[in-house]
């Protein structure tokens, strides 16, 4: 109430509206409180600032009155010259576009000619091809030789014609040659194959599906596949907070694709608990790939996303990992061991990637 | 030599309608000061045409012409409200420098700019002005982008008392106040809100 009091006085004494006794009261009181005095000054910025921008408001309000009186009367029109106006506007506009259009014209045009006059004169060129046909296929033969001699050499790991008929992501959990990926991206699957970045195949075979978590663990079952060390992400435990941005890689296409999102939702498909919803854009054949957070954790993997909405796309919780590794070390005694050592945390996201990227495998199969 | 004497007698003439232009011009920037809408007619009606021209003619549209004139109007407006206010030339000249600063800033801004953009008048110099009217112009956007967040009915209350001036008896009940101390309780509240959401925003420009 104070306040209002002390306001109301302000205002007064902006307008002039304050008898001369009050006056030299609130002059006073201005000098000997500097607290008060703060507010004078700070409110009358404020008042001014106020008033100014009402009397830019009503001032415009009487342009546009003015403005709609001369249109109405023809005195300003919408268009003079318009016609003129807008050749010459766009002529400015694209004048570079039109010379360098007007250069390309010019280089096809000769270039068109430079051919139809090679053409035209081809009796020449058929009386000399023949001779650089025969000595090229020489060449040709020799170097088919030399290839041979060192295909039988090297002894190519094999590199089978695949037809796959489906393809999808996965990602090595244990450099031994472990990749995680969805369980029904291969449960029916008769053969597997895992290509990395380089486009290296390696056969594979699944040594754990499980539809209930839609997990599967591959092995790489071929003698070509060496050991890697240095998985550069760990697996987060712990669930991770609504809003957190995270970011994939995978194959939807040939080519390794990146994409970044957050953490829309807690629970997954109708309130599943053991997985997450995301916003990120992604396509079939991401499936299987890691969900990872800003600190280089693997949070979850993308396994699915719901068809008649945008942008909702669930992914499983990584600490199903967790349980899928024990039941594996159960049922079939084989032990993966997850990576410990985070060598992803606080790089930026481009050095993220690039470390991240050979470990992120095409899993195709038919 | 002739073109000596020539100019002498031009400068002559020019010292003589002067006079008459300059009083002439005073009642109007007087009135455009306090929001005459006559006088502000007469200033549209003396500047627009050739206004409008000059941008038709560099790369610019009638629209564009109306966008930049209400702007000049405005910057002519702050100046002849400004206490320590004197026009050193003619509205046609100053109207005319204005926009064309505005227009060629304009035209950079959407990189469109021509070169040869042609001068028509002579031009006085309005840069530091236009500068002054920018930065007062961020101001205003605040103020505005305040009001419009403090929600109903402090923003009518306000806007009546502040920009429609009208008379706290009219407001109490208009709004349905039961009295015009309480329409004025009610808008020291708002105004307190207000000066808040203003000076975080101007803190946070700064």
């Amino acid at each position: 109430m104070d306040e209002n009091i002390l306001l109301d006085a302000i205002e007064r004494y902006r307008k002039g509206e304050m008898p001369d006794q009050e006056k030299t009261l609130f002059e006073e009181l201005r000098k000997s409180n500097p607290e008060i005095d703060q507010v004078v000054v700070e409110h009358t910025f404020f008042l001014s600032e106020l008033e100014r921008m009402s009397d830019i408001k009503n001032l415009k309000h009487s342009l546009h009155e003015v403005e709609s009186k001369l249109l109405n009367e023809g005195f300003i029109s919408r268009h003079t010259e318009k016609t003129k106006a807008k050749v010459i506007y766009l002529w400015n506009r694209y004048r570079r576009t039109i010379a360098v259009a007007a250069c390309i014209a010019g280089l096809v045009s000769i270039s068109t000619a430079t051919f139809v006059s090679f053409y035209s004169e081809n009796k020449k060129v058929a009386v000399i091809t023949p001779l650089v046909d025969n000595k090229l296929n020489q060449f040709e033969h020799k170097l088919n030789q030399i290839e041979d001699k060192l295909n039988d050499a090297t002894a190519i790991p094999n590199k089978p014609k695949f037809e796959a008929n489906f393809r999808a992501t996965g990602f090595l959990v244990d450099g031994k040659g472990y990749i995680i990926t969805n369980a029904h991206v291969v449960n029916n699957a008769k053969n597997l194959i895992v290509e990395n970045k380089k486009g290296d195949q390696f056969s594979a075979k699944a040594v754990y599906s499980n539809p209930l978590n839609d997990l599967a663990i591959l092995k790489i079952t071929d003698t070509s596949f060496k050991k890697v060390n240095g998985l550069p992400y760990t697996f987060s435990k712990s669930s991770t907070e609504l809003a957190e941005s995270i970011f994939t890689l995978g194959y939807p296409r040939e080519e390794v694709v990146y994409g970044e999102g957050y953490l829309s939702a807690e629970s997954g498909y109708f309130g599943d608990t053991s997985s997450y919803q995301i916003s990120i854009s992604v396509n079939p054949g991401n499936s299987g790939g890691p969900v990872i957070n800003r600190n280089g954790e693997v949070i979850g993997i993308i396994s699915s996303k719901e068809t008649n909405a945008d942008g909702v796309v669930f992914a499983i919780r990584s600490k199903n990992i967790y349980n899928a590794l024990k039941e594996v070390k159960k049922d079939q005694d084989i032990t993966i061991k997850l990576s410990s050592v985070n060598t992803l945390r606080g790089l930026n996201r481009v050095q993220q990637i690039k470390k991240l990227e050979d470990f992120v495998y095409k899993v195709k199969g038919n | 030599m002739g073109i000596y004497f020539g100019l002498l007698f031009h400068l002559l003439s020019i010292n003589i309608s002067r006079v008459k232009i300059y009083d002439e011009e005073k009642v109007l920037l007087e009135g455009l000061a306090t929001n005459d809408t006559s006088a502000i007619e007469t200033i549209y009606r003396e500047n627009y045409a050739a206004i409008q021209a000059y941008i038709v003619k560099n790369n610019g549209y009638p629209d564009d012409a109306r966008d930049i004139f209400q702007e000049a109007m405005i910057v002519l407006f702050e100046k002849a409200k400004s206490d320590s206010f004197i026009l050193s030339c003619q509205i046609k000249t100053y109207l005319y420098s204005v926009c064309r600063r505005l227009w060629l800033k304009k035209l950079q801004k959407q990189s469109r700019y021509n070169p040869s953009i042609e001068m028509i008048q002579e031009t006085v110099p309005v840069e530091d002005e236009i500068e002054s009217h920018e930065k007062r112009n961020v101001d205003f956007l605040l103020m505005e982008n305040a009001l419009a967040k403090i929600g109903e009915p402090c923003k009518s209350l306000l806007e009546a008392f502040y920009i429609e001036k009208k008379s706290m008896p009219e407001i109490a009940s208009s709004f349905g106040y039961t009295n015009a101390d309480n329409a004025k309780t009610q808008k020291y509240k708002c105004l307190v809100r207000l000066k808040k959401i203003f000076f975080s925003q101007y803190k946070n420009t700064d």
